[in-house]
């Protein structure tokens, strides 16, 4: 597995003593994040325990499924806390992304509010040319500079499975357009957060993943 | 821009692939993973195992496939093959399967498309049409094909995408090993009525067919086997051809 990494400029050693916590919650799809990072040779522990999470060197909040039961899971669990004090590189993927703004249209719900971002819902205008969800590979643009990007291939198409996206706004870092333009990749101070899946990806996402254990 | 997505499809037995295989990169032409791992590296856009092992106690085999393909390979992938109950999901998509897709126990059973969406949501459950043209009409058939519903199969599409289906996989049984192009038709019609993706399959047998089931077969992404794994169009020269074609492909 080590040639994964090396493909992409990184030894699978530049990796070995970091400790990644990805956050555990009521969320599918954490199996594939973990086995992404293990290909790019970083330890990942599956953990809800907050000391876990506080003593890690970098934090991944993934996610795939529903906005008001995952904050209530987070919140019963006090990791809304946890989250909001983190002081260490923090990545929120797909659903983790949607949690980390303000509010979101998916069952009314009051988020995390780390990006002053609102989540809303794909509303297509046209059905037979605009399928909710969006599924599939799309293209990141307006790439601002940011050390997430760096050396990122010239290719770059991400895959995506999401019905609700994250307005445009100042802590926006890229793009898609799908019906309209919409946030791609947020950053603010330690967090980031991807709404596309880096993990399934290819190239350009595993890029994006080694660019975060790299901060 | 959304791009159109290549998909091939790998039949499991017992673990490896079947159906013939001929890429020389090969060292092990059974090997699931390592065939898996060559699709992804020359950009197929996703991958859909069948399988098609009879006996339930070698679908253990298939769980600890899925979690190989799961380490080895960065693009999502789709689990098929006598999956009928909420608990064969779950154990798959543990296991690292990004979406399962079920066929014949969905007509058996319509409610379970449902209780699947509920529990792992739509985005990861696929229903597999199989259809065949009867006098006129589009039959669903099941059991690979070989035995005929009395279900339309465009009233079938529509009631498993209200029940919660994220995706359909229509394989058209008129069109499947004729390499005389996709069911385009049947295909725009679906696609058009739906508001989910449609994955056509069925019939590829050169490049312009994959161009003619993105436009007028309106699907949002195309199935194929024989093709790709006999090398007779390998998958970066599809990609360039139809991105020549001005489809949006995904480079």
């Amino acid at each position: 597995m080590t040639d994964v990494a090396s493909d992409i400029g990184h030894r699978a050693s530049d990796f070995i003593k970091m400790k990644v916590a990805v956050i555990k919650y009521n969320a599918g799809n954490v199996q594939s994040v973990l086995y992404a990072l293990e290909r790019l040779g970083a330890e990942a522990e599956l953990t809800d325990d907050p000391d876990e999470i506080r003593s890690a060197d970098k934090i991944i909040f993934p996610g795939q499924g529903e906005a008001s039961s995952a904050m209530t899971y987070l919140k019963a669990r006090q990791l809304d806390q946890v989250i909001r004090e983190i002081k260490q590189p923090f990545l929120g993927v797909c659903l983790g992304l949607q949690l980390l703004c303000e509010h979101s249209e998916e069952n009314n719900t009051d988020c995390l509010g780390i990006f002053p971002v609102k989540v809303k819902k794909f509303i297509p205008e046209n059905s037979q040319e605009f399928k909710v969800p969006h599924i599939g590979w799309n293209e990141l643009e307006n790439l601002a500079d940011n050390v997430l990007f760096r050396d990122l291939p010239e290719s770059k198409f991400l895959y995506y499975v999401h019905s609700y996206y994250a307005e445009l706004s100042e802590v926006t870092i890229a793009t898609t357009h799908y019906i309209h333009d919409f946030t791609a990749i947020l950053h603010r101070d330690n967090y980031w957060a991807i709404q596309a899946h880096p993990e399934k990806s290819s190239t350009v996402g595993e890029k994006l993943l080694s660019n975060f254990l790299s901060i | 821009m959304l791009t159109k997505r290549i998909i091939p499809c790998l039949d499991i037995k017992d673990g490896r692939t079947v159906k013939g295989v001929n890429f020389v990169q090969l060292r092990d032409a059974g090997d699931p993973v390592e065939l898996a791992k060559i699709y992804s590296d020359e950009g197929a856009d996703e991958l859909v195992f069948l399988d098609i092992t009879a006996t339930v106690d070698k679908r253990k085999t298939l769980a600890e496939l899925v979690t190989k393909v799961a380490k080895a390979i960065n693009i999502p992938f789709t689990v098929g093959g006598g999956i009928s109950t909420v608990e064969d999901v779950k154990v798959l998509l543990a296991a690292g399967a990004d979406k399962i897709s079920i066929n014949s126990a969905a007509v058996k059973n319509p409610v379970v498309i449902d209780q699947m969406a509920r529990e792992f949501g739509s985005q990861c459950i696929v229903v597999a049409i199989d259809t065949r043209n009867v006098d006129g009409i589009d039959f669903v058939h099941t059991h690979g094909g070989r035995k005929p519903t009395l279900l339309k199969t465009q009233a079938w599409a529509q009631e498993v995408a209200n029940r919660g289906a994220g995706e359909i996989l229509l394989t058209s049984m008129d069109h499947d090993g004729t390499k005389s192009g996709f069911a385009n038709e049947l295909t725009a019609e679906i696609s058009s009525a739906l508001s989910i993706p449609v994955i056509a399959s069925g019939g590829a047998g050169s490049m312009p067919h994959f161009k003619d089931v993105f436009t007028f077969g309106k699907a949002d992404a195309a199935l194929a086997a024989s093709i790709f794994h006999f090398k007779e169009i390998p998958v970066p020269n599809l990609k360039e051809y139809l991105n020549g074609e001005g489809i949006s492909i995904r480079k």
